[in-house]
Formats: structure tokens, sequence, C-alpha cells
């Protein structure tokens, strides 16, 4: 093929986005820019003196899309504007947008310098790492159409779906573990500092009312950590015993409930100063683990439902007049004009154009479907070409899409995996003990010297409060989750990784997820075309709205196209036309050489085959293939040496040969799933004891992902949308996923060996408890010890598996 | 020895503040975003951008 002779010039960058530039028609001074709306953007922040955006980071702009001209015109309706903004008030309007494009220091400083390019924008804020801007504005100066219009102008797209405007922001939860942690650390640190004329022996010397001072502002101090501090402990424990499970913080729960009720006896009755600051110290320790964990990724949505792949308004045409409407206003009966791009927002009539919908989100077919005149277009397909009409016919809640989500399988899931979690387990067998225990030393002492009993009872449960396993749990997960994170992978939560070490089996679906639809694979087998003959494929293709004459055109973009001749297209087959006395066939094997294919065994080579004659001459054929993605088949041989792999796609089965190689097992791969095939085949696996992870991308895969013991959605862009799932897997890192796996497995081994340092430490302290001897300073010295030493273990085991894998750290 | 109960009563007190400020850290919003401030301390505020473009514009022509 004659392509590849510009790779070698000298490539212009763009001044704005850093794109390689086509050619060096566009610029100003010296600077080129790839296309208009890049050198657009720069003259408005010329004009505007706000070039300084350039000098942070070099090439900082996003290409802006072309919009049309209405895009935005539902911002225009009142209750619309309601329902985006947080706050109004007179003319003052604060309303927040997610924009997934911000990316460096440079779009900070543009986006929060905005009152520069709109007068009625007052104060604008950027929380980066959320990708959030938050805008105040005076609506007597501008609308909130136009300050939108204005940042997609500048190349940042809020994102406005259906979802954005339902879920409400939630601050609160995070701020409250700050509170508690900041409670619970003051106390800590000023009981221990006011215990030390206890640990030093000092009150006996001096008088004994200083020691009981000491004893009073230490309970005073300790009381707003036991009620407030530890609350979470105590709710959850509770929650845990209705349901008949016994968590890990039961025990734990029992231990900081002991060991304060002993302490306050102790104080009101001046035996001693209690135990107040290992209580404080480990109910401290425990919320840092807690923040650690929590640490979760507030730029994506793992909740997601069909309503984020909606747009929030549509264009409805009324007695011929088009106006713009929200989405929840759409009623059966409305006429809906969709353009190239569009989504159709629910089910509807095709009512005039030539409708060509690519359903491969929905359904996962990889080849967009012509649909006639007075044909249903379900939702959620994407009109590619012309602008159509349709007719809805059903509500956008009632659409078939809409029915794929069930809220009640998450439930359920939810549930099962809180009854299988290693922390339950743990807690269960730690209970135990502790009771067997305390019983049988209180026994013992019974018989030796009954007034002991109780300070033995006591002791024996404040000392096996499971605080390294509670501790143990939070550090590793959160450090892995955090390891992964770095390495494009990103989780729901820290149980997450619990779930992904059980794992058995994967299922992998296809289009999307094992193939990349952009990306497809074309090369011509046969005796080589000349350029004039390529051209003429161009032109004969030009002609046909065929999926596979679209890829082979835009392949070919770069020739030339002349008029064609008596062209006749067969729907399916092929097409032909004449070119100055040159006849061009193109299409399948039976249409261009007129007889059924014979031989089978070049069907090894995937992808779809366009044969080509020119002039009754056979030349040979285009093999279009999508595109595998990177190192899939590494990943797959490794993947099969530990897990069943199954592959399910609602695509047809024209590569089925070439799957069934690679996977090896036929009886393992489906083609042409319905999303409820998918999910029924995951809860069958599951019924036969087999723990699933489903690999997914599309809304075709939603109820399989959220049936399975683990989805993991996977986009070439994270910020894009995903269906709801338990982590989101970056594209890129793709063939990371089988050292993923194994990390889960070893983390779940070093918790366990964690178990070994807490039997250490328990044996050390029930000695002294059961012997009747655990004063104060013991325990005090006990729990910091175990406390950090736990911690410094799981983090720097975590670290080192994940580097011996070769992770980013 | 009685000095030491002015002394600790004093100290609770300043310790105290330290935690009403913590507090007021907390929900004035200070804790939401860890990044973005560490970001925006770096950009230079200039209230007179004016005079700047007409020198620009001198020195660019060929």
């Amino acid at each position: 093929m004659t392509e590849n002779s510009t790779a070698t010039e000298k490539q212009i960058v763009c001044f704005h986005c850093g794109d390689i530039c086509k050619d060096n028609s566009i610029y100003i001074e010296n600077k080129y820019f790839c296309c208009n709306s890049c050198k657009v953007v720069y003259e408005i922040l010329q004009n505007n003196n706000l070039c300084e955006y350039y000098s942070f980071e070099s090439h900082p702009g996003i290409t802006p899309n072309l919009y049309q001209k209405n895009k935005y015109a539902f911002l225009d309706d009142e209750s619309t504007i309601k329902q985006i903004l947080e706050f109004s008030e007179g003319n003052l309007n604060v309303v927040t947008f997610k924009l997934p494009q911000i990316h460096c220091s440079s779009c900070i400083w543009l986006l929060e310098n905005l009152s520069k390019l709109d007068k009625g924008v007052i104060m604008s804020r950027v929380n980066f790492l959320e990708k959030k801007l938050s805008l105040r504005f005076d609506s007597n100066v501008t609308t909130l159409r136009k300050v939108v219009e204005l940042l997609d102008s500048l190349g940042y797209e809020p994102i406005l779906n259906l979802e954005s405007i339902e879920k409400k922001i939630q601050k609160s939860r995070k701020r409250t573990l700050f509170l508690k942690l900041g409670i619970a650390g003051f106390s800590f640190g000023n009981i221990m500092l006011l215990s030390f004329p206890e640990y030093l022996g000092l009150n006996r010397i001096t008088e004994n009312f200083l020691g009981n001072f000491f004893g009073y502002l230490n309970l005073f101090l300790a009381l707003p950590v036991f009620f407030y501090s530890a609350s979470d402990y105590f709710s959850s424990a509770f929650k845990g015993l209705r349901n008949k499970v016994v968590n890990i913080d039961v025990p734990l729960s029992l231990g900081i409930t002991t060991g304060f009720l002993k302490s306050v006896y102790d104080v009101v009755f001046m035996h001693g100063a209690g135990y107040f600051d290992s209580i404080t110290g480990l109910i401290f320790f425990l919320l840092v683990g807690k923040i650690f964990q929590n640490k979760t990724y507030s730029l994506l949505d793992f909740e997601n439902s069909y309503k984020a792949y909606f747009p929030l308004a549509v264009s409805i045409l009324k007695n011929g007049e088009e106006t713009t409407i929200p989405i929840t206003k759409l009623k059966p009966g409305n006429r809906v004009l969709i353009r190239n791009g569009e989504v159709v927002p629910a089910d509807s009539i095709l009512f005039k154009g030539e409708a060509f919908i690519d359903y491969s989100f929905v359904t996962g077919e990889s080849t967009p479907i012509t649909k006639l005149i007075g044909e249903i277009i379900y939702a959620g397909g994407r009109q590619k070409g012309e602008a159509i009409e349709v007719e809805i016919i059903k509500e956008v809640s009632q659409s078939y899409l809409a029915q794929l989500w069930n809220n009640d399988l998450t439930q359920e899931k939810r549930f099962k995996s809180e009854m299988n979690k290693i922390t339950n387990f743990l807690g269960k067998y730690f209970t135990w003990i502790v009771f067997l225990v305390a019983i049988s030393a209180s026994i013992y002492w019974g018989f030796k010297d009954s007034s002991k009993i109780f300070d033995v009872l006591t002791a024996v449960l404040i000392i096996a409060c499971p605080c390294v396993i509670a501790l143990s749990i939070p550090f590793t997960f959160g450090n892995l989750m955090r390891i992964f994170g770095r390495n494009s992978f990103y989780l729901k939560n820290s149980e997450v990784i619990e779930q992904l070490s059980k794992i058995t089996t994967i299922v992998f679906d296809k289009t999307g997820t094992l193939t990349q639809e952009l990306n497809s694979h074309i090369e011509f087998i046969g005796e080589p075309l000349s350029n004039y003959e390529l051209s003429l494929v161009k032109s004969l293709v030009r002609n046909s709205t065929h999926p596979l004459s679209r890829k082979l055109f835009s392949f070919l973009r770069k020739f030339e196209t002349f008029p064609v001749n008596n062209f006749t297209e067969l729907m399916g087959d092929g097409i032909q036309a004449n070119f100055d006395g040159t006849f061009v066939k193109i299409g399948s094997y039976k249409f261009v050489i007129g007889k059924e294919k014979s031989n089978i065994n070049d069907k090894l080579k995937t992808g779809a085959q366009v044969w080509v004659s020119i002039n009754n001459n056979i030349r040979g054929y285009f093999l279009i293939s999508d595109k595998l993605r990177d190192g899939f088949i590494d990943t797959l041989e490794e993947l099969k040496l530990n897990y069943k792999i199954h592959l399910l796609s609602g695509d047809v089965p024209h590569q089925k040969d070439f799957f069934t190689k690679l996977i090896g097992k036929a009886e393992n791969i489906y083609f042409e799933q319905k999303p409820d095939q998918k999910f029924r085949y995951i809860n069958n696996l599951q019924k036969k004891g087999e723990k699933v992870l489903m690999i997914g991308d599309g809304l075709n895969d939603a109820g399989a992902l959220m049936v399975s013991d683990v989805g993991i959605s996977i986009s070439d862009d994270i910020t894009n949308f995903s269906p709801s799932c338990d982590a989101i897997l970056d594209g890129n890192s793709f063939n990371n996923l089988a050292r993923f796996l194994k990390l889960s497995k070893q983390s779940v081994k070093i918790i366990l060996l964690s178990f070994l340092f807490s039997l250490m430490y328990n044996i050390i302290g029930l000695s002294f408890a059961v012997q009747g001897i655990l004063s104060p300073l013991v325990a005090a010295l006990l729990m910091p010890a175990s406390s950090i030493s736990t911690v410094l273990y799981c983090i720097l085991s975590t670290n080192l598996i994940a580097k011996k894998q070769k992770l980013k750290l | 020895m009685e000095i030491i109960l002015v002394l600790i009563f004093f100290s609770i007190i300043i310790a105290g503040s330290f935690l009403l400020a913590f507090f007021w850290a907390v929900r004035n919003g200070q804790f939401d975003d860890q990044y973005t401030p560490s970001v925006r301390m770096l950009f230079e505020d200039k209230e007179n951008l004016v005079v700047k473009p007409e020198k620009n514009k001198s020195n660019n022509i060929h």
C-alpha cells in the first residue's frame, strides 16, 4: 500500500492543544494551530489578556467540538435552569458543573479567571480532584446558557445529563469523619499527657487529690470520643447483631465499652486511672484507618443508571417548528429531531429520514443497523448520518433500556458480599475465643480469689479487643486500592479487593471490551491495486451506506473520487459500477466470484472479507477486522492458567472460530446474547458455585455487571459514561489485569499473616490479664505498639508485592 | 503544687481553642479539596493587565 510517505516530514504541533497539525495553513504570529476551533480559543484568550494560560503548561488546551447553534437552547427553559442551579436568590446564582476535561494547572487558572471573559461571572472555583467547577453569576448580566456556551467554546463541555441534576452532592459524611478523627486525636494526646504522673508512679508520692483530679479530667476528655467518635463502630456492631452476623465490630465495641465502663468505675471509686489512654488511642488509630480506606475516587461514578447516558433535553418539532424541551417532559406522541451522533431518548418509530442506528453500546452489536420508515427504534441507539425524525411511543422511564436496570439486584449482591467478608469470619472466631478465655479465667479465679473475678473479666475483654485485625484490613486494602488507582484501575471501595481474591471464573464481553471498534484493522490481500484502482474502489463505496463500505471509505480517504455510472447495490451482497469503461465489483465472495466459497481454511484470518474484481478480473479482498485490545493475548494466556474463561458477545458470530482458538473451549463462547441472557448466564455460573468476574463496557452488560461477584467496566476514557459496576479499568491498563488479580489474592494472605501478629500480642496481653495484673501502663504500652507495627507491616508489605509485579507505587 | 491545677486549666483551654479552630476549618470546607489550593497559590494576581498588550503588539510586527 502507498500510505506511509508522510510520516517522515517534520511535524508541526498545535500551539493550543499539542496535537499534530495536518499542514501549516492555520496560524497567527508564528503560532500554528491544528484546527480553527483551537485558533478561536487562542484569539479569545489573547483578546482578553489571558495568554498566561499557556505559561503554566505547554499546549494545555483542549480542542473544542463544534456544536450546533441550538445545542444549549434547553438552558433557556426556566424549569431546567431551576433543576441545574444549586442556589438562587435575586440575581445571584450558584451552579456546579462537572468538567472532565480539567487536566492541568492551566485549566485551573483559566477557569478561575472566567470573570474576565464573562462580566456576569462573579466568582469561579475549581476542585481539581473532583473535576468540578463551581460558579457564581449575576443573572442580570449573563445567563446560564451563555456561561455554558462559553465553557463549551473553550473546550470544557460540562456534563449535563439526566442523572447529574438528580444527584445531590454529599459532602457532610467526609467532614464528619474528619471531625471525629480530630476529637479522638485531641483527647488521645491530652489523656496520654495527663496520664504521665500515673505512668511514672508519681501520684502515690504527692497528694492523693491530684490523682483524682487527673482521673476526672481524663474521664471528661474521653466522653466525646466514646459517644461521638466511636459511634460508627457501635451502630455497625448493633446492625450486624440484628442481622445475626457477628462482624468484627462486635468484639471491638465490646472491648471499647468494657474498657470505658471499667475506667469510669476505677476513677469514681478511686481504684486507679483506668484505661482511657488505650481506648482513645485505639479509636484514633481505627479512624485513621477508616479515612485511609475511604479514599475513594469522587471523580468517577460507580452507580450510574441509564439516566447518565441520556441528554438533558431534546429537540422536538411542534407544528413544523423546532423547540427544545427537557427530556423529563417528553411524552408519547412527541416528534423528536435526532441529529448525527445523538442518542434516541425513548422507544420510538422512525418517521422521516434514513436511520442508521449504532446499538453497540446497548446490545454489543458492532455494526450499525439500517432502519426504514415505520420501524421501531429502541432507546439508547445512536444515529449515524443525516438528521431523522422519530415519534415517541413510550416514556423514557418505560423504555426497553430503562428496564435493564433492576435495583433489587444490587441490594442482594451487597448483602451477599457482607455475609462473606473476611472481617466477619475473623470477628466470629475472635468473639468465641475471647468469651472462652474470659469464662475460664473467671472460673479459675472464682475458686482462688473471688474478689478478682471482675478485674480479670474486664481485663480480658479489653486486651482481647481485635485492634490488629481491625487495623490490618483497612490499611492493606486501602493501600492496595491506592496502588491500583495509580495504575488506572479504580475500585468502588476496598471491599472489592476481597471479592477479587475469590474469583474463579472470568467472563468477557467482546465488543468494546476485547475489541476496539474505532480501531478496525484493514489490509488488502491479493494482487496489489494501483492508486487509480484504489480511487475507483473509493468512488464506488462512497455511494453505499453499508458499514463495511463506510469503513473502507474512511480507510481510503486520501484517494480521489470519480463519478460513477450504472451504480447498482444488491442489499447485503455488494455493489458494482462502470467508470469510463472499467467495470468494478465489490462485495461478498459469492457476489464477486459467482459461486459459494469452498475452502474454509482461511476463516481463521479473523474479520470480514470484501472481495474486489476489476473488469471481471478477481484481484483479492480487503480484510476488515476489529482490532484486539493491546496485550489481550498475553493477558489471556496468563489468566487461563488460573481461571476459567468465558466469552459472551451480543455481536454476530463472524469471529467465532478465532475466539474459540484463543480461549480454547467452544462451550464457553456464546454469541448473539441479549442483555438478559448474559445476566442469566452469569447467574447460572454462580449457582454452580463459581465466583464470577464480569468484564464489560456497554449498557448491554449492565445487568451482568450488577449480578456478577465483581463487575469491571472497561473504558478508554474513564470520565465517560460507564454502566454501574464495582470497578473501572482504563483500557490502557488492560494488560495489568492478571497482576491486579494476583495482588488481590496476595493481599488477603497479608491480612491472614497479620493474624499471627494479633495472636502474639494477645497472648502477651492475655497472660497479664488472666493473672489479674494488667495495669493501665501495660495496656497503654501494648496498644500503640501493636497498632503502629500493624500499620507499618501492612503498608510495607503491600508496597513490596506491588513492586514485585512492577506496578507503579 | 496547686499551681499545676491552674497550669492544666490553661493548657486545656489553649488546646481546646485549637480544636475549635479545627472544627471551624472542617466546616468551612478546607478539607474538601486538598489539591487545588496548592496550585492556586502559585498564580500571580494581576490587577493592572491593561498596560501589557500594547507592548506585545509593537514587538510582534514583522
